[in-house]
């Protein structure tokens, strides 16, 4: 992978970053907009999540039916996603077809039309995928952990947001926060493929710069206090099998801490692919928790996830607890592991091999030019995409008294939530 | 004896793969190779099957297969499960097997200085496990954990429900991961005894992308399995033809405390090698795929706002196929979103389809292609997808032709073979 990138702010405070990447004739082009769950007011939840959808509904000038059959005939793809802190639009287009992407997100950030109608039947879509989502035990037990997690900053809520709110909030409340977020001085845009960058700048000025900025958009500035000391809880529902999460405070992605505690996930529950698109994952047989857990048959799966945000967040543990036993024993199990990497330093060949993984996923991801465009954007959500460039050096220089520190520091029981979900057994045939 | 070959010459990743930059070998015990380079990143997939299948697996041990394939690598002659795995995992490199009706695939990935690992891997799993008894038994309560959860999720119900109704009688209305009882009665003889007969070179194929010269993938490879002979191997049994439905056909699972329901309503559907697979293809884009998931989205999701997804699929391999519309739904909203889906299949059937409609899909068809490509992983499905239905080397440089020379009558009327309005299979999974 090349680290070649050109990097502009426009006069009205778009960001723009550029990658050129001549392997295939490809485009993948994204927009991002500085606004996720995480500013959604009790009463608005689910907010931004519902403005994503409304986005594909359509302009005066690009009408809905027009849009998605205008990419998909030229062998687009394009899709958007909503997230604690942003949410973000893109396209992947053969190179010669990437015009068409850029007008439309150009048009969309100012002229989307919200028609009452459209508005009224994208209501039971949201709902509809909240209630699919309710299908999920460990959406219904993440939920609750994330509740609990955060009393007063807005990770509180799921992105999704509460039913309540899917069914009282109003075409002029959508509308809204589209206007309110939805400026070229609150986005970033993030662009990579087969093109010259000198040239993509010239089309992203005429088609960009004429949109005006807006006044810097209102924040929920709602710091999380120091926790203090361990929630547990249980969640009931339909089901045979039985879950554990543990799901501990870690610090906002940016900070210096982060890259021991991913070596630290590494280590306890197998390496996590940084990539959104593409590269797929590997194994995790020779992780510490498996070995001590699924190897003993305390549970039958395990998985580690430190997500990526710009406040301070979780790192989340998911285990399907063995039919054989019960979940307050393999979460004994589970501390007796974690005490060992708090408590024995642990040999730098178990850092470098983490640093191996992390290179070869780093590698399969770079396939793909979707990944690339991904990354030059979202690094940008939350620090800098120098933050993506240097990740890997970072990990580099994670010390074996470093990772210990971080155990010591994070993987504290009073750090933590313990949620258990309970299935209740109520399978029967028709 | 050397490889027998077509073609070789370096290719770049620019274009679509193609008969002057795809290496294709068999060996002399039957296994083929199949070979294409890509220096951009310095990563290397690898995948293929082996011609065994559920199609072995009797009634009473269904699974017996998959459970085959999950087991190899949990120890060899000589290595243990954790060996294995430190050997991959170190080198951040990955393996898998799983099993399906015809075939058990194989995939992996790793960094190009490292695919002698998988493959002295890969060789060794295939041909010297030991099913250690102790592994056997953890492995299968992983698999009735996972089959305690597929019963309870309702799209994957509503799905093998559906395949029952279609395909009664016939191999294909049995689910690959078996049931939580027949899974209770395999033995670890039985994994054994089903390695030895079935499990064997002939009819295997193995595609390499990536970084490594074409020529040299083919070689190394053939190290590692060209002297892999097995007599005993058995050839699969025959597919018996497939009875259709008398009448439509509804069947209900009802699985308590869920907030959604998945419906499942559709047909039989061509094979692969039909000719008429790629009119089918084309008509099942317009009527559930192209845009925002072609009719059937626009009527269930955007004018309706009933679901979150509602699409159509076509699955076809080497027996008779499926075509089927599927959408997640409020259980209050379930005959609404059936009446909606029958409607719209009726006037599928009925009214035929547009040329513009027709155009829009086969732009599609063609216009997607360099982005299914773009990666190790889309080259190799794409040279196992020609390998496995003869497509010929040259598919892909074939394939605009071929999608823009059908017409819409092609399409209707193949759309009217295969859908008749008055005799569907429905399935639905929900509280």
């Amino acid at each position: 992978m090349n680290n070649l990138y050109h990097q502009h702010i426009l006069s009205n405070g778009l960001k723009v970053l550029m990658k050129e990447i001549s392997t295939a004739p490809l485009i993948s082009t994204w927009v991002w907009y500085r606004i996720g769950s995480k500013d959604e007011p009790s009463g608005r939840t689910g907010i931004s999540h519902w403005v994503e959808h409304m986005q594909f509904k359509g302009t005066r000038q690009y009408p809905a039916s027009m849009l998605d059959k205008a990419i998909s005939r030229d062998g687009g793809m394009w899709n958007a996603f909503t997230y604690l802190d942003w949410t973000t639009y893109f396209e992947t287009m053969p190179a010669d077809k990437i015009d068409l992407a850029l007008r439309l997100e150009a048009d969309r950030m100012v002229h989307s039309t919200y028609a009452p109608q459209e508005v009224a039947s994208e209501r039971t879509v949201v709902i509809s995928e909240r209630e699919g989502s309710e299908n999920e035990p460990l959406f219904l037990l993440g939920e609750a952990i994330q509740q609990a997690a955060f009393r007063i900053h807005p990770y509180h809520h799921e992105i999704l947001g509460d039913l309540a709110d899917l069914r009282s909030i109003r075409r002029d409340d959508l509308y809204q926060h589209y206007k309110t977020y939805y400026k070229p001085n609150n986005a970033v845009l993030s662009i990579a493929g087969d093109f010259k960058s000198r040239t993509m700048l010239k089309r992203i000025r005429e088609l960009f710069e004429g949109i005006p900025a807006g006044s810097p958009p209102p924040r929920l500035a709602r710091p999380e206090p120091n926790v203090r000391g361990e929630h547990r809880l249980t969640v009931e529902g339909p089901g045979e099998t039985t879950y554990l999460q543990i799901c501990y405070h870690t610090p906002a992605s940016s900070h210096p801490d982060f890259f021991p505690l991913t070596v630290l996930d590494s280590l306890l529950a197998g390496p996590s692919s940084l990539n959104m698109f593409g590269g797929g994952g590997i194994s995790n047989k020779t992780s510490r928790l498996y070995r001590a857990l699924i190897e003993k048959e305390l549970a039958v799966s395990v998985n580690g996830n430190l997500s990526v945000t710009s406040d301070p967040y979780l790192y989340t543990l998911t285990l399907t607890v063995h039919p054989r036993h019960t979940a307050e024993e393999l979460l004994a199990a589970f501390d007796d592991e974690v005490k060992r990497i708090q408590d024995e330093r642990t040999p730098k060949e178990e850092i470098t091999r983490a640093i191996k993984q992390a290179r070869a996923l780093f590698a399969y991801g770079s396939e793909n030019i979707t990944n690339q465009a991904f990354w030059l954007g979202h690094a940008e959500m939350f620090a800098t995409y120098e933050w993506f460039l240097t990740y890997l050096e970072k990990l580099a220089q994670v010390t074996p008294a470093d990772l210990q520190k971080a155990a010591q520091d994070y993987l504290r029981p009073q750090n933590r939530v313990v949620g258990i979900y309970h299935p209740t057994n109520l399978q029967e045939a028709a | 004896m050397n490889p027998r070959q077509r073609s070789a010459r370096t290719a770049t990743s620019s274009g679509l793969p193609g008969p002057e930059d795809t290496v294709r070998s068999v060996l002399p015990n039957g296994i083929t190779v199949l070979a294409r380079a890509n220096f951009n990143s310095p990563s290397v997939v690898i995948g293929g099957y082996l011609q065994v299948g559920s199609l072995f697996d009797p009634d009473e041990k269904l699974g017996l297969a998959d459970f085959t394939a999950l087991a190899l690598m949990r120890g060899t002659e000589r290595q243990d499960v954790q060996q294995i795995f430190d050997a991959l995992e170190s080198a951040g490199a990955n393996l898998s097997f799983s099993a399906g009706t015809h075939t058990t695939g194989f995939s992996g990935r790793s960094l190009s200085e490292d695919l002698p690992l998988i493959l002295s891997t890969l060789t060794e799993v295939l041909r010297q496990p030991t099913f250690p008894a102790e592994q056997i038994e953890k492995l299968r309560a992983q698999l009735l954990t996972g089959l305690s959860i597929r019963a309870q999720d309702t799209a994957d119900m509503a799905s093998l429900t559906f395949d029952q109704i279609l395909f009664t009688g016939h191999p294909y209305a049995r689910p690959e991961d078996g049931w939580p009882e027949t899974i209770q009665t395999i033995r670890r003889k039985d994994l054994a005894s089903f390695h030895r007969r079935r499990y064997g070179a002939r009819g295997m194929i193995v595609a390499v992308a990536g970084a490594i010269e074409p020529q040299q993938a083919v070689e190394q490879v053939q190290e590692a399995l060209g002297d892999w002979e097995n007599p005993d191997q058995t050839d699969p049994p025959p597919l018996p033809p497939l009875r259709p439905l008398k009448k439509t056909t509804l069947r209900k699972v009802k699985i308590p405390g869920k907030s959604q329901s998945d419906i499942v309503i559709g047909t039989s559907g061509p094979s692969r090698k039909d000719p008429e697979f790629m009119p089918a293809s084309l008509g099942n884009s317009i009527l559930g795929q192209f845009g925002m998931s072609g009719r059937i989205g626009n009527i269930v999701r955007k004018k309706s706002g009933l679901a979150y997804y509602a699409y159509s699929s076509l699955s076809a391999g080497i027996g008779p196929g499926s075509w089927e519309v599927s959408s997640g739904v409020n259980p209050g909203n379930v005959q609404k979103a059936m009446d909606l889906i029958c409607k719209e299949i009726a006037h599928f059937i009925k009214k035929g389809i547009s040329a513009e409609e027709l155009a829009d899909s086969q732009s599609n068809f063609v216009g997607r292609l360099p982005l299914s490509l773009e990666s190790n992983a889309g080259v190799v499905n794409a040279l196992l997808h020609m390998e496995r239905f003869d497509l010929g080397l040259d598919y892909y440089r074939r394939y605009p032709d071929l999608v823009r020379s059908v017409t819409m009558e092609q399409v209707v009327s193949t759309a009217r073979k295969y859908f008749d309005p008055d005799l569907l299979a429905i399935a639905i999974a929900g509280p």
